[in-house]
């Protein structure tokens, strides 16, 4: 019998244990845990993405120490990205079903005008009903778009292009040419855009409790883990017996909520609310995600990563002027990011299936 | 039974079809059913004012516009107020072709470039439509009168001199505007620079930013103002809009009371700003009676009163009477400082 | 000597002409049309149709090589950026004194040099498009806004600016309706009547088959996307010329009006099925909807919200409709086989 062999650099003892009948392509690693879990983390996409962040922020602070350095910078470093990573992480379940949500933008700017609107018609509203309304409306919006994507078999981009039409529609007819002033918000609410429990903003502790939350959910719970199932070959999830209609909507409402909740934070952090609030917005979701390392194609990738791509966006942004470069090159930069990062991908997913390959023929 | 369906349902379309085609098919009548509102033929006066602003949304226009509304309304005439969303050029091109499709009599708008829109103005005073430019003007072949609210030289000076006590005269200082090719706001700031190399030798300007008279980025670009220049001393804002998102993030950096912040600000944005220290003066005029008198303005063009010829001179209801000027041009007045022990008093 | 007879199982011409989408869509406008031109003040002038053309120029010029691109089951996101792109590029070369003829033929070259960048990545290197063109959006969008900022060149000459808003005679049709006609022959002479036409049908259909069958697929798309990007280019300086202001973001969120009008004009987004003149008359339908709304003095908003509505019916009637017609055909074919065979075709 002829040992296959792996195509780890690592060696491995002969498979005693196993049955000549089957061989497996790619055997499981034989490293100790620690120097295993070493090794995933030093190859992984968050890594490296993380550590072109780090390099950022330095670039940054060695131009001026206060980037980082000073309260504002620090807090501004946490606060700024906020709304954009709990768009992100919605984004991200959506994109590993192989699906996409370009609704999220109009469904921030509804929620972030219902919220103005609220404290105007009901002054001494509790601060924490604004946060659950803008949760329970997003999760509407997103149910509309799951159900019509879920039960209608048609292409969720084109149905949330229609929806991110419709609901920005039905703000601007709402809001009309008026907009909700800073002044027309309770100095509780607006005091969470810039409130610090030891240092670090309310808005961040919030985002990143998502973030956590969601990728626990992704990654053990088995609903979660049955999304990357349904993205990655619905056909045969559907085979499988897996409930992907369902998974489908659950996914597009949790990227409503996510939005809603990201417009409560929108009208906390800036006050000011028109009705174009959040228009745009919707692709730099898609970008932090696919800069974050979730395949467009579905079925692979981590919220983490599109936490730290979706950071990673803002902060360059805020770092460009400091480097001199004029910010106005910053959506250049962003293009060329997302285009590297699916290139990236590309010759990752060559390089892997070769090496499948190889393993097959060499048997 | 599906073949059957099938031809009911084509022969029906086509029947509905030939019925719309036969009952509706004349030409829509422009000035008889009550429920159309595009028109003037019902008017007393045949005044049809169309106010473009510079962008929806905006507190000084919504000021502005409704002192238009209300002189429009002692006209006996029809008011409208249409425009975009986002402050650029070829967006309000739309609205100005529209209300000439719909041959309004004038159009009262303050412009987002002094020649993008210069085309479609042209081809509105052709079909008969009178133009009125109010606050932001364009190039003088483009519209019959212009009015304006206050020299520009004083407007500059007043912001400049403004800075210059709050900052002991010395220091960094930046511009935070409204859109790049706001003829205005474009106007002052090279009259302010002026001033600044004139009289002001200790004060540096180390960088104009552009807001776009929005508020998310007005406010994003004043944080990147802090940020960058760490040894800004003050900080102009000749727009409502950019000054309202500048104090707003200010108040609640740790640079507040250390930059100071001078501008353009309408009274209730800024009222909290000015009572909790971030601002400590700031300067307008009343953006209602420029409305109310660019409406009056038009109503005197459409009437005939005045050509905008200089030395025509016209009545503007409560305002009293107005001569026009070199070029076109009407003065509102003089520009208004506020700060704390005045600000009570007014509010728009 | 008796021949076998056939049933005949092609619908009859008038059907086939009929009962399709783009024919509904076609219906639809001209419906919309005759409601406006009674109903509605003022539709009716000669003004109203320049300015409904004039206003929906960009977006038909660019409708044409898109449509193309959607039938190969790709999507191109990134021309509303190629449009700034080349007008930010015709500002720049104008503010450094660079004549007018020669600024237009570097912004077409700009949008050649986009699109291939956009057909290479998508057809040679094999990535998704809806990505690539997303990352694209961003990245000409980026390019043009920072060669200007937002600062607008505006100082253009007035014998070009006016050359755009032109009216041929006293009818009412702007002359760059002509450029217009012309592309749109060309386009559907293309689509339509060659073999690179049949190969777009093919590759949307089945990319392997179309490759198994001759068609280069990498090639095609490629073409394609240059097309997109060389129209997409000549849609820029229209727009340029016509407001008189080139601006880094000029045309922002075009791209999604024109795949809006794409999708309404009956082609399928999974590719394989469409044709020009239902998305010619798409893009007229959205026109003339919103120019009508405009001129009731109904805002923008609603208009945005018809678009989106429409959209979404759009979509959702395709399967809605075939599930129909599934069991529609069904029942027929039962009643079919009961009645007999009939002869259709005889000696």
């Amino acid at each position: 019998m002829t040992t296959p062999q792996t195509p780890q650099t690592d060696t491995r003892p002969e498979a005693e244990t196993h049955d000549e009948a089957t061989t497996l392509l790619v055997e499981p690693s034989s490293l100790p845990p620690r120097e295993r879990l070493l090794k995933t983390l030093l190859h992984s996409r968050e890594i490296s993405i993380f550590a072109v962040l780090v390099l950022v922020i330095l670039a940054a602070t060695v131009k001026n120490p206060g980037f980082v350095f000073s309260a504002s910078g620090w807090r501004d470093l946490l606060l700024t990205p906020s709304m954009l990573l709990v768009l992100a992480a919605g984004q991200t379940v959506v994109i590993i079903t192989r699906n996409v949500d370009l609704s999220v933008g109009s469904v921030l700017g509804l929620t972030a005008y219902m919220t103005g609107r609220l404290f105007i018609d009901h002054p001494g509203l509790p601060v924490i009903s604004v946060f659950v309304a803008g949760l329970v409306v997003g999760a509407v919006l997103g149910l509309v778009n799951g159900l019509i994507v879920g039960w209608g078999k048609v292409p969720a981009l084109v149905i949330t292009l229609g929806t991110l039409y419709i609901y920005r529609g039905i703000v601007l007819t709402w809001a009309g040419s008026s907009q909700v002033n800073a002044s027309d918000m309770p100095a509780g609410f607006l005091s969470l855009g810039t409130k610090q429990i030891l240092s670090i903003p309310v808005l961040f502790v919030v985002a990143a409790v998502i973030v956590v939350a969601v990728g626990y959910v992704l990654q053990t719970a088995r609903s979660g883990r049955e999304l990357y199932a349904v993205g990655s070959d619905p056909d045969a999830a559907v085979l499988y017996g897996l409930p992907v209609r369902r998974r489908v909507i659950a996914a597009f409402v949790l990227s409503g909520a996510l939005a809603g909740l990201a417009g409560v934070i929108y009208a906390a952090r800036y006050g000011t609310v028109s009705s174009d609030a959040g228009t745009g917005i919707e692709l730099q979701a898609v970008a932090a995600a696919v800069i974050g390392g979730v395949a467009i194609f579905g079925g692979s990738g981590t919220v983490w990563g599109a936490a730290i791509g979706a950071v990673l966006l803002v902060t360059i942004n805020r770092a460009l002027p400091m480097v001199g470069i004029s910010d106005f090159w910053q959506q250049a930069l962003v293009g060329a990011l997302i285009i590297g990062a699916i290139v990236l991908d590309r010759v990752l997913a060559t390089r892997q299936a070769r090496t499948l390959i190889e393993a097959r023929d060499e048997q | 039974m599906r073949t059957i369906s099938r031809r009911t349902a084509v022969i029906g379309a086509a029947a509905l079809t030939i019925a719309l085609a036969v009952t509706g098919c004349s030409k829509a009548s422009t000035g008889g059913s009550p429920s159309e509102s595009g028109t003037g033929d019902g008017g007393s006066k045949n005044l049809n004012v169309v106010f473009i602003p510079k962008n929806l949304g905006n507190p000084y226009f919504d000021a502005s516009d409704a002192g238009g509304k209300t002189a429009v309304g002692e006209l006996g005439g029809k008011y409208s107020q249409v425009g975009p969303q986002a402050a650029s050029p070829d967006a309000q091109v739309q609205y100005i072709n529209t209300a000439a499709q719909q041959h309004a009599s004038a159009i009262v708008i303050s412009a987002n470039d002094p020649k993008a829109i210069g085309d479609a103005l042209t081809q509105a005073k052709q079909s008969g439509t009178k133009v009125v430019t109010f606050d932001s003007d364009t190039d003088p072949q483009y519209r019959d009168v212009f009015v304006n609210q206050a020299s520009p030289e004083g407007i500059a000076k007043a912001q400049v001199d403004g800075i210059a006590k709050q900052i002991g005269d010395s220091g960094e200082i930046a511009i935070l505007s409204a859109a790049a090719n706001a003829t205005n706001q474009n106007a002052w700031i090279a009259l302010m620079k002026k001033d600044l190399a004139a009289d002001h030798p200790n004060i540096k300007l180390v960088d104009t930013v552009y807001g776009n008279d929005d508020d998310q980025t007005s406010f994003d670009k004043t944080a990147a103002l802090l940020q960058t220049h760490p040894n800004l001393k003050g900080i102009i804002s000749p727009t409502t809009v950019g000054i309202a998102a500048a104090a707003r993030y200010l108040s609640t950096s740790d640079k507040k009371g250390k930059v100071a912040l001078t501008g353009l600000g309408t009274p209730n944005q800024m009222r909290e700003y000015v009572k909790d220290g971030t601002v400590k003066e700031f300067y307008l005029w009343n953006p209602t009676d420029l409305g109310y008198l660019a409406a009056y303005a038009a109503a005197a063009l459409v009437d005939g009163t005045i050509t905008g010829k200089e030395g025509d001179s016209f009545k503007a209801g409560k305002l009293g009477d107005y001569k026009v000027g070199a070029n076109g041009e009407v003065l509102l007045g003089d520009p208004t400082a506020f700060n704390s022990s005045n600000i009570d008093q007014f509010n728009f | 000597m008796s021949t076998t007879t056939y049933r005949a199982y092609a619908h009859p011409l008038w059907r086939r002409l009929l009962l399709t989408r783009e024919a509904a869509v076609i219906a639809l406008v001209v419906l919309v049309s005759m409601w406006a031109y009674s109903n509605v003040p003022y539709f009716g002038d000669t003004l109203t149709l320049t300015y409904l053309l004039l206003d929906t120029t960009t977006i038909l010029l660019i409708a044409l090589p898109m449509t193309l691109v959607v039938i190969t089951g790709e999507i191109d996101l990134s021309v509303a950026s190629v449009v700034g792109l080349s007008s930010a590029t015709m500002g720049l070369l104008h503010e450094h004194g660079v004549g007018m003829a020669l600024a237009c033929v570097v912004a077409l070259l700009v949008g050649v040099v986009c699109g291939a960048l956009n057909g290479f990545l998508v057809g040679y290197v094999g990535l998704p498009s809806l990505a690539v063109t997303i990352g694209t959006l961003a990245l000409y969008r980026g390019v043009a806004v920072g060669l200007l900022g937002t600062t607008a060149v505006t100082d253009f000459p007035k014998d070009w600016t006016s050359k755009a808003s032109q009216v041929i005679g006293s009818s009412g049709i702007p002359s760059v309706m002509i450029v217009f006609a012309v592309l749109a022959v060309v386009f559907i002479l293309l689509l339509h009547f060659t073999p690179f036409g049949r190969g777009v049908y093919d590759i949307g259909l089945s990319s392997e088959a179309a490759t198994f069958s001759g068609v280069s697929a990498k090639r095609t798309k490629l073409v394609l996307f240059v097309l997109t990007g060389v129209v997409s280019a000549l849609a820029g300086i229209y727009f340029t010329l016509r407001y008189g202001s080139a601006r880094g973001d000029n045309a922002t969120g075009l791209e999604l009006q024109v795949i809006a009008a794409v999708l309404l004009g009956g082609v399928s987004i999974f590719g394989g099925r469409g044709r020009l003149p239902g998305v010619i008359a798409g893009v007229l339908l959205i026109g003339v909807i919103s120019s009508a709304l405009r001129l009731q003095g109904v805002t923008v908003n609603v208009i945005s919200i018809v678009i989106g509505l429409l959209l979404v019916l759009s979509v959702i009637s395709t399967p809605v409709l075939a599930r129909l017609s599934d069991a529609a055909a069904r029942r027929s074919r039962a009643k079919r086989s009961s009645a007999g065979p009939q002869t259709v075709v005889s000696q």
